[in-house]
């Protein structure tokens, strides 16, 4: 009977989905969990609504809210309109240096908007360097700090992502499609609404709920541009390390109405979008519209223009960075003191960022294809609970990510705050869910016959998992580890909550230096992570070639 | 070394449903043994339990007496072949005939003269270092077969391995894979829907419908003596005739009386009186002096014979092959009568089972 038994349950993929379970319930339901509970607490620890009441009636509270509402609305509208734009031009004209403007779209998107923030400030802040520029001539711009500047940082960088992923549904649309629309006697405007819009639409929704929930979670952007512009995220901060020792209770009601906002709008998605998902068999893609000499060049000028605002933020990061600083004031003498400056301060913090990226990404690597093994080859015996439970990340805001962790782990019986681990754990959580999506599709499309092809020629199921099925994962994954990798180099929300001095990361370095106004050492650091975004991005190009690329 | 497969009750569960019904098979050392039914009545799941790959919720299976329910799959010592190929797209041709040797433990020197020889039978050799992206479905199932041969199993099993092929190629591989078989010795189960391709490639046969196994036998004797009413209507064509048995004669004969109109004498293995249905294939019945009347209604000229449709007198449709006519085809709308020989034809009672001979 034991034998049984254990034949039937103790295999090692049962052993694997404990351990996952078990792991996410301590790294991310627990903590989570223990958020939530204490918004419905009072000082004295009894059960209140007190801190929801408070929230919804005080303008204080209730008014981040209504920032965040509205610059989400506006940047996801503006950014969509440009970003679906831009895409259609790129993939049905002729657009000159296509592919080093797709390119230059991707680094726009893999680069932190923190960084764009910063920048901004330094070319339209006060004292910056547009601003002094057009000063004399008497021209006025408006002030970047506040709700105008947030909204023009989300919106460069929320155009790059959608760009990205309209483009890519531009180019699944059949041929033949459009060609019977034209061939029933259609316009060319009139297939554009009837037919090529249409299908994309499902595409361009789901993709405008995920930047309007990017637009909510962002961190680094409102805080350095924001100055009394405060947005949830902020609130959630202000509230927890705030200035009269903090309102633990608050910070979870904040938190959690963030966190039921994604879900509503995650769930919305669901089902009203996803249902409608058109899937083509895509034999042969759109023709490319050949234009010549003016024609051509008017369609690539919008794109070039876009791009050229979009990365910006990137080129003065990289300009100022060889500039020689002259107190808070940039001087025009090249200089390399900023980089000298940079890695004796903060060696570091560059050692710190590029060792905990690189050790999560190997966790993410490892816990992502388990994690999806298990979600699609064993369903049922609690896969799609590990599954769940992986994704939940996707709605918590990296702020409010980091202040579960600071109240689970800062006492017995997981002590870590402070340590490296509490960074990289971060870190590795807050990136499975895109890993976990991307080699679940991989996983879908390998016949599991391939894993008993293997076993039945009497290699071991374990061993076939790593010598066939995760081999044959690795391609699919890769690419999007490198993209987690990136991400994480850039990760500023969660870490600004979590650093300690002694495992302080670039992102936090920069946002340091920003508060002090020291914009060179920053910009220095900025320039590093750029490169590294740059390079990384060279080697996904590379390794994705082959399999049609990711850009 | 090839062994016998023995499987006693077994039952697999999919929830309340049952979709291996208690079934039972004794499968002999190096026969060619084939699993036959229509679509989603248990064979896969079936030859799952005997690979391993499905829980055995009860009864017992056993290679060469020994129970082997709780041996995992890939200690069984099994070959499988499967429906799409499963060839490991990673690897050469060379590398994925390789792989079960590779795990047995056997040395690299000795490994590739056992591939090639292995390559050679399935006549793929020049494709040895070939990836599997680059080679045709054919191709690639002539991998996925010397695959599993190679390791010298005790079992071979394969999954409907022909019917992602065209119907040229599937009869060439048929023949293919049963000279292996014979060669090798190798007790093979085998899993298919398609009842011509089970005719002609089995030792034997068993017919299954919902988890159940309707009959065992060896094709001739499935084909002519169906036990049941489905196997009847599974396995050929069969027209169905009704009528009564109303009295048994003398060596258990019974008096069967058609509704279509004529009463014959049958040999039965039971007496039983009462209602039952009659089947006769379509080339047992003949064109006659007197018999069953019937109008023909339409014919098909298919070469060595011809397909005739006709209407009996209550309007029930039947067919009738006629071979070896070399005369002009029948009018359409003559009447005809129909005759066959009682000894060909199966009697069964309202249950569905046989009480001819
Ligand atoms: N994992 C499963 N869960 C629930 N039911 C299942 C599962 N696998 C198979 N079944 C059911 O068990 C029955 C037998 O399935 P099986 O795959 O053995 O059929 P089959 O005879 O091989 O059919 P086919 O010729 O179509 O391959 C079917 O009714 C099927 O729906
Ligand atoms: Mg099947």
């Amino acid at each position: 009977m034991l034998r049984k038994l254990r034949h039937r349950y103790l295999n090692f993929w049962t052993i694997v989905t404990l351990c996952l379970i078990v792991f996410f319930v301590v790294a991310l339901i627990l903590p989570v969990a223990q958020l939530f509970l204490n918004s419905f607490k009072d000082a004295e620890g009894a059960f209140s609504l007190e801190s929801y009441k408070t929230f919804f009636t005080k303008k204080y509270y209730y008014q981040a809210l209504q920032h965040s509402l509205w610059i989400g609305v506006v940047s996801t509208l503006v950014s969509t309109g440009i970003g679906v734009f831009l895409a259609y031009i790129v993939t049905r004209y002729n657009v000159w240096g296509k592919n080093v403007l797709k390119v230059l779209f991707l680094v726009g998107l893999m680069s932190p908007p923190f960084i764009g923030a910063y920048s901004w400030i330094i070319l339209l802040g006060r004292g910056g360097f547009i601003t002094n520029l057009l000063k004399p001539i008497g021209i006025k711009m408006p002030p970047i700090y506040g709700k105008t500047g947030i909204i023009l940082v989300f919106s460069l960088h929320l155009s790059c992502y959608v760009f990205r992923y309209v483009s890519a549904a531009f180019k699944g649309i059949d041929s033949s499609l459009e060609e019977a629309s034209e061939n029933l006697g259609a316009s060319k405007f009139m297939r554009l609404f009837t037919v090529t819009l249409p299908v994309v639409i499902p595409t361009i929704t789901s993709v405008m709920i995920i930047v309007f929930m990017r637009s909510l979670a962002d961190f680094g952007t409102p805080l350095l541009i924001g100055e009394g512009y405060k947005t949830m995220p902020v609130m959630v901060y202000n509230a927890y390390l705030g200035d009269m020792g903090g309102n633990k209770a608050m910070a979870g009601t904040i938190s959690a109405i963030s966190v039921f906002l994604s879900i509503g709008l995650l769930l919305v998605q669901k089902a009203y979008i996803a249902r409608k998902n058109y899937r083509m068999s895509n034999l042969r893609p759109p023709k490319v519209i050949e234009l010549h000499g003016w024609k051509r060049f008017l369609v690539t000028l919008p794109v070039v223009i876009w791009v050229f605002i979009a990365l910006l933020p990137q080129l003065t990061v990289i300009v100022t960075s060889f500039l020689k600083m002259n107190g808070p004031m940039f001087s025009d003498q090249f200089s390399f003191s900023n980089y000298q400056i940079a890695f004796k301060s903060c060696g570091k913090a560059i050692l710190h960022t590029f060792t905990y990226s690189t050790i999560a990404i190997v966790f993410v690597i490892l816990i992502g294809t388990f994690t999806s093994y298990v979600s699609v080859r064993r369903r049922k015996q609690g896969g799609t609970l590990v599954d769940t439970m992986a994704m939940l990340p996707m709605v918590i805001p990296g702020a409010v990510f980091g202040i579960c962790y600071i109240m689970a782990f800062n006492k017995p019986p997981i002590v870590i705050c402070g340590t490296a681990i509490v960074m990289v754990l971060a870190l590795v959580v807050r990136r499975l869910p895109n890993t976990i999506r991307s080699s679940v599709g991989v996983l879908e499309s390998l016949d599991p016959s391939l894993d008993e092809a293997s076993i039945s020629l009497g290699v071991p199921a374990l061993k076939t998992f790593f010598v066939i099925t995760a081999r044959l994962m690795v391609p699919g994954i890769a690419a999007g580890a490198v993209l987690s990798w990136i991400s994480s180099i850039n990760e500023i929300s969660s870490s600004l909550l979590l650093y300690a001095p002694k495992t302080v990361t670039m992102p936090v370095a920069i946002y340091t230096f920003v508060s002090q106004n020291d914009y060179g050492q920053a910009a220095a650091m900025g320039t590093i992570m750029t490169v590294a975004i740059v390079i990384a991005l060279t080697v996904v190009s590379r390794m994705t070639r082959k399999s049609g690329g990711i850009i | 070394m090839s062994q016998s497969v023995s499987i006693k009750n077994v039952v697999k569960l999919y929830g309340d449903f049952r979709a291996v019904d208690n079934v039972s098979l004794d499968i002999r050392k190096g026969e060619f043994f084939t699993l036959l039914g229509p679509s989603g009545c248990g064979k896969t799941t079936l030859l799952r339990m005997i690979a391993g790959f499905n829980t055995i919720e009860d009864g017992e299976i056993s290679f060469d007496g020994k129970r082997i329910n709780e041996i995992p799959a890939n200690k069984r010592d099994i070959g499988m072949v499967f429906q799409n190929y499963a060839v490991f797209p990673h690897m050469t041709v060379g590398e994925n005939v390789g792989y079960g040797l590779k795990a047995r433990g056997i040395r690299k020197a000795d490994r590739s003269p056992k591939v090639k020889q292995a390559l050679e039978q399935v006549q793929i050799l020049d494709l040895m270092d070939r990836m599997p992206n680059a080679l045709s479905g054919g191709q690639q199932q002539r991998v996925a077969l010397a695959r599993a041969f190679v390791i010298e199993p005790s079992i071979l099993l394969m999954d409907e391995p022909l019917s992602n092929l065209d119907a040229k190629l599937r009869v060439q591989m048929r023949d293919m894979i049963r000279k292996l078989q014979t060669a090798l010795g190798i007790t093979t189960i085998y899993v298919t829907h398609d009842q011509e391709e089970a005719l002609a490639i089995s030792d034997r046969i068993a017919v299954m419908k919902n988890g159940h196994v309707m009959q065992v036998g060896r094709p001739d004797e499935i084909y002519r003596k169906p036990e049941n009413l489905f196997v009847a209507n599974f396995i050929g064509n069969s027209n169905q005739f009704e009528g009564t048995i109303d009295e048994i004669t003398a060596g258990n004969t019974g008096t069967l009386k058609l509704n279509a109109g004529i009463t014959v004498g049958v040999p039965l293995r039971e007496s039983y009186k009462g209602a039952v249905t009659v089947a006769i294939r379509p080339e047992y019945l003949k064109f006659d002096e007197s018999g069953i009347p019937a109008v023909i209604r339409h014919s098909t000229f298919l070469g060595d014979f011809v397909l005739y449709e006709l209407e009996l007198a209550d309007g029930q449709m039947i067919f009738v092959n006629e071979y070896g006519n070399m005369g002009a085809l029948r009018e359409v709308g003559t009447h005809v009568h129909l005759s066959f020989v009682p000894e060909y034809v199966s009697v069964y009672k309202e249950t569905g089972e046989v009480i001819s001979c």
